[in-house]
């Protein structure tokens, strides 16, 4: 459960900013996590409400929006698109292959009042 | 139970000190350590700062930087402030409206910039970090006792374990004279970056030593997280499943080297270690492998040589400002003796 983890450093995060730009509460969070990364959303989800419950992001609504994933395919040459770790190239079928997008976990932006 | 803030089970310890989280009232959660019988003061900080200027058209610019990590790209972690994105889509003074507030930042940023930390005083030591990950039961511990044996009397390995609870590990490390230090993460399941500096910190290791973390027995939770480690090396015993790389690839992909355990147990179980290998180079096509047997030997001599190769890497990064320095303070001199032969 290292969502925990995530989901107690997204709330830092979230509060830091929300408390600088003088918010009374935090309405929404968008996150933008990749297909690739070692997130399952539903995971984070459920972390995410917990670690929130009385802060000032209590309730806030949670958006995820999913990044595909990429890779460099050394054999073609040329970014490929990779569903899954483990995945062979899927014009070459080639495993010779550098994650390039689709790893990311990162706050967007946040909905205060 | 800890007296000095009477928290119970289920927070990180680090043997000697103590790590508290606390929820504060507006729901920031903070953990520091403590010793026992220390006062219980609260020095965590804010670590990511903003500076905020208005525009004459009203518009709010916040640049938030972080302390740890260098000042970063402000460009990138611009903090625009636009009354105007609210759902009215117009500011009127006065009234509370709903904001948009850019952050962009990742989610691991705070560990990153910790463990990037770790890695600049691991470089300043010359101390050779690896990060041990594996699932329970694939023999790291068993391998580290049989490692320092190995070394004994040529080179200072320091450890530094990882488990939910207990000091069990720590233990058996201890018992063949090496330094070992043990940190329980009560429900966590991974090592990070701060736990690690904080038990370095306690171990102080001599420079040119070698630092063996072994993180808790997890292929998943720890994947994510730098420790500052030189390589994260994975071990999988032939007892588990050569099918491991594929069901747990961000491991594997984020290792430089699999050991592959106990294979004098290969005889009798169905482990097909060609297949493994495979797996592995599947999500990972750049990893290392060395098959051995920690109880009875066999390929352990590769895996100290991987070891001395990385610990002369190490020793190599931390002479070159070392040498640096030493050109430097020669061109000065120079100088200075080209300047006192022109004094009268």
């Amino acid at each position: 459960m290292h969502e925990m983890a995530l989901a107690e450093s997204i709330v830092q995060i979230v509060e830091s900013t929300a408390r600088r730009n003088d918010a009374t509460r935090v309405r929404a969070v968008q996150l933008e996590i990749g297909r690739l990364s070692h997130v399952e959303p539903d995971a984070l989800r459920f972390a995410f409400d917990v670690v929130t419950r009385d802060g000032i992001a209590h309730g806030a609504r949670l958006e995820i929006r999913a990044t595909d994933g990429a890779a460099w395919c050394m054999k073609c040459s040329d970014t490929v698109p990779l569903a899954r770790l483990g995945d062979a190239c899927p014009r070459c079928g080639s495993y010779q292959l550098q994650v390039s997008r689709g790893d990311e976990m990162r706050v967007l932006d946040i909905e205060i009042v | 139970m800890c007296t000095t803030c009477g928290c119970g089970q289920g927070e990180t310890r680090i043997e000697g000190a103590h790590v508290h989280e606390h929820v504060h009232a507006d729901g920031t959660v903070h953990s520091h350590p403590h010793d026992h019988g220390e006062p219980h003061g609260h020095g965590h900080h804010e670590h990511v700062h903003a500076r905020e200027h208005r525009h004459s058209d009203g518009t709010v610019h916040a640049q938030p930087h972080d302390h740890v990590d260098g000042h970063g790209d402000h460009d990138r972690h611009h903090d625009d402030l636009h009354y105007g994105l609210g759902p009215a889509g117009a500011h009127a003074p006065g009234m509370s409206q709903a904001r948009m507030v850019r952050i962009e930042q990742n989610i691991l940023a705070k560990n990153d910039a910790l463990a990037a930390a770790n890695r600049k005083h691991f470089a300043e030591l010359g101390l050779f970090a690896v990060n041990l990950v594996s699932s329970p039961g694939s023999g790291k511990t068993m391998l580290l006792v049989k490692t320092i044996a190995a070394l004994t009397g040529r080179r200072e390995v320091v450890v530094i374990e990882g488990d939910q609870e207990t000091s069990y590990d720590a233990d058996r490390i201890r018992e063949t004279g090496a330094r070992a230090l043990q940190i329980n993460t009560g429900k966590g399941c991974h090592l990070d970056a701060d736990m690690v500096a904080k038990a370095v910190e306690r171990l102080a290791p001599r420079a040119g030593s070698v630092l063996m973390i072994e993180n808790v027995g997890n292929l998943v939770c720890p994947a994510g997280f730098d420790l500052g480690e030189a390589h994260k090396v994975v071990v999988l015993s032939v007892t588990e499943g050569e099918d491991k790389p594929l069901k747990y690839p961000d491991m594997f992909r984020r290792s430089s080297l699999m050991l592959v355990n106990k294979v004098d147990l290969l005889p009798y179980v169905e482990f097909d270690l060609a297949t493994c290998i495979e797996y592995a180079r599947r999500v990972n096509p750049g990893i290392q492998v060395i098959e051995l047997s920690a109880t009875k030997g066999q390929g352990m001599a590769a895996w100290l040589e991987w070891i001395e190769r990385g610990v002369a890497a190490a020793d190599a990064a931390r002479q070159e400002p070392v040498d640096a320095l030493k050109a430097r303070i020669a061109d000065l001199e120079a100088e200075v003796a080209a300047l006192r032969s022109l004094l009268p």
